[in-house]
């Protein structure tokens, strides 16, 4: 079986996030580059699944060419082939990116299970994958924590508030994936070694622009008061205790 | 007119999320001068009554055997065809996972764009005019004012940004049933099994979450956070580094890839505070830090803080508690 994931690059924020001069972006001068928690959990499984079934596990981006370290950085995971689209804009809309995906799958082989992230991990538009199965005219699946395939079909465990569905799909399907799916592996030297070597296909993206515009990014108002230190160590237990039972929470 | 897409429970109640969708499309429509419709699926139950005191003129009904299982997709090419029959100036709906999937198929189907997770819509002055919304971003940490321009504005909505409000009531609902076109030759998933999960309380509702990353240092360091958590009657949570580490269950997990939580009382154990953790918890009513590092974000933001080691700190409160309870 033939696997693509779709993957992001986002910048890795630490405990608080600086904006751009013009607030339109975050600064991302000091700071490294990552993909997000659902989409390394859809490269793992994508990598089991091909391993499993002597199949291939593709990676996909669409961005500039910096993003280049994290289609290696699903390489050294065990991703075997690469592909990066070329962005029209900085941070496309997901209009955009569905239209760049879409626009490159004739290029690429005939893939059996196209993989997303649930929601990219800084724009969080929780739509790209149902867009390009909309466009596909494919079966799609959302909230998956687990994947099971076997001949000519794949059986999807989506996660819902109040429990768990199976539902099942003939393929060539696509699912957006959560993080939990499985326990995504830490990349070897040899892996990171061979991805370091390996080719990255690049192709032009599409001069389509979406409608939805960022016009600045604003950080949440946050209204907290001082910090109210209890004690150090084990000498705080009393007022912490005090605490608890003001909140009424033991007797 | 507003479209509003809603939802119902498990017992064909109104959800509360949808309740907020529709407060938020009366106040557009009021703004906008126009109705407001309402969209579901299936049968309408108790649903007109309902409506009626919301200010709904029309309830829509998707109805189609494909339709039975509500699987996303397919009520997205659904709500394609009646938006595009209906022309609506927006459509919203919630932003929880099976909503906002529906938005999304049937957004691309009309080619126009979705603004995911907003907390405001502000309507163009002029009719034609771009919108303007303010979404969340980076899990709410951050917000986002975009632009929105298309002929149909689509939108989900988070939930808590509205007060549900009850209006005059309409004259009544016109209840009409729309059957779109589905092709059942074409491939779609379909739902074959459904669990539904043991009740209890979850991470998701604890009044108390007692919560645990790398300060906690490996899976049996866990067992005192069990412990005060049932002394509190909470639940036990953790960081990301504590599920990488499989020291605990990524069920458990906290934060923008884990879950989001809003108890009474967040106790923080050994728990730094980066932004993703910290989406998944700033809406605690107030929060506990157990930290050794007296700089450490979690610390300056919480309500309360001890400085010190989680191994020292939470035996010696569980004790403490033990002592007072006579126990
Ligand atoms: C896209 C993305 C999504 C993410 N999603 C999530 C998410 O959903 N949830 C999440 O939690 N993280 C998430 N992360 C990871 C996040 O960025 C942090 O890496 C993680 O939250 C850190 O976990 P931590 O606080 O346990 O560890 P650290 O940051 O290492 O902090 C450990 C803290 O423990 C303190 N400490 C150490 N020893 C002790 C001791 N003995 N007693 C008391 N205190 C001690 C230290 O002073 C420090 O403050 C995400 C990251 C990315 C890039
Ligand atoms: N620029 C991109 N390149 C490749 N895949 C992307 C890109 N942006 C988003 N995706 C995929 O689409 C998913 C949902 O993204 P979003 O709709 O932005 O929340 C992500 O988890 C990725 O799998």
């Amino acid at each position: 079986m033939d696997v693509l994931v779709c993957i992001k690059r986002v910048p890795a924020v630490g405990a608080s996030i600086q904006l751009s001069a013009d607030a339109t972006a975050v600064d991302t001068r000091h700071l490294g580059f990552t993909i997000g928690p659902h989409e390394e959990c859809a490269v793992e499984e994508a990598v089991r699944i091909a391993d499993r079934t002597g199949g291939s596990a593709g990676v996909l981006t669409v961005g500039p060419p910096e993003a280049d370290e994290q289609l290696r950085y699903a390489m050294s995971m065990g991703a075997d082939h690469a592909v990066r689209v070329e962005a029209p804009v900085a941070d496309p809309d997901p209009e955009v990116t569905a239209a760049a995906v879409v626009g490159a799958l004739p290029d690429l082989r005939p893939y059996d299970l196209v993989l997303f992230g649930e929601a990219s991990a800084d724009a969080g538009h929780a739509q790209v994958g149902f867009r390009v199965a909309a466009a596909l005219g494919r079966p799609v699946v959302g909230g998956v924590k687990g994947i099971e395939v076997d001949e000519g079909r794949v059986r999807l465990e989506r996660h819902v508030p109040d429990g768990v569905e199976v539902h099942e799909a003939p393929l060539p399907a696509v699912a957006a994936v959560l993080e939990g799916l499985n326990l995504p592996r830490y990349p070897t030297i040899k892996g990171r070694l061979r991805a370091k070597k390996a080719p990255v296909r690049v192709l032009d993206g599409p001069a389509v622009t979406g409608g939805l515009r960022t016009l600045r990014l604003r950080h949440r108002p946050e209204a907290r008061a001082e910090t109210v230190v209890l004690g150090r160590g084990a000498a705080a237990a009393p007022a912490v205790a005090d605490v608890l039972a003001e909140l009424g929470m033991v007797r | 007119m507003v479209l509003a897409m809603i939802e119902r429970d498990g017992e064909g109640v109104l959800t509360a999320a949808s309740a907020e969708v529709l407060a938020a499309a009366r106040d557009l429509a009021d703004s906008l001068g126009g109705s407001v419709g309402a969209v579901a699926v299936g049968d309408p139950g108790d649903l007109p009554d309902d409506l009626v005191k919301r200010g709904v003129s029309t309830l829509h009904l998707l109805r189609h055997e494909l339709l039975a299982d509500s699987e996303a997709a397919t009520v997205g090419e659904a709500l394609a065809q009646l938006v595009a029959a209906e022309r609506p100036v927006a459509v919203l709906a919630a932003a929880g996972d099976a909503s906002t999937e529906a938005m999304a198929g049937a957004a691309a189907r009309l080619g126009v764009p979705l603004a995911t997770a907003c907390t405001a819509i502000r309507p163009g002055i002029r009719p034609g005019q771009p919108w303007e919304v303010t979404r969340e971003r980076a899990g709410g940490i951050l917000l986002e004012d975009a632009e929105l321009d298309a002929p149909i504005r689509f939108c989900t909505l988070g939930t808590g940004t509205r007060t549900p409000t009850e209006t005059a009531a309409a004259a009544d609902v016109t209840v009409r049933a729309f059957v779109p076109e589905l092709d059942a030759t074409v491939p779609r998933a379909r739902l074959i099994e459904r669990r539904a999960r043991a009740s209890g309380m979850t991470l998701a509702t604890a009044p108390v979450v007692v919560s645990g990353g790398r300060g906690v240092g490996s899976a049996e360091g866990y067992a005192v956070l069990e412990e005060l958590a049932g002394l509190v009657g909470g639940a036990v949570g953790c960081s990301r580094v504590a599920t990488n580490n499989g020291w605990r269950p990524h069920a458990d997990q906290v934060g923008l890839t884990g879950t989001r939580v809003s108890p009474d009382l967040y106790i923080a154990c050994g728990i730094s505070g980066a932004t993703q953790h910290w989406v998944g918890c700033m809406n605690a009513r107030s929060i506990l830090a157990v930290n050794t590092d007296p700089e450490a974000p979690m610390v300056s933001r919480a309500t309360w803080a001890v400085i010190g080691d989680v191994h020292e700190v939470l035996p010696a409160v569980v004790e403490e508690l033990r002592r007072r309870s006579g126990g």
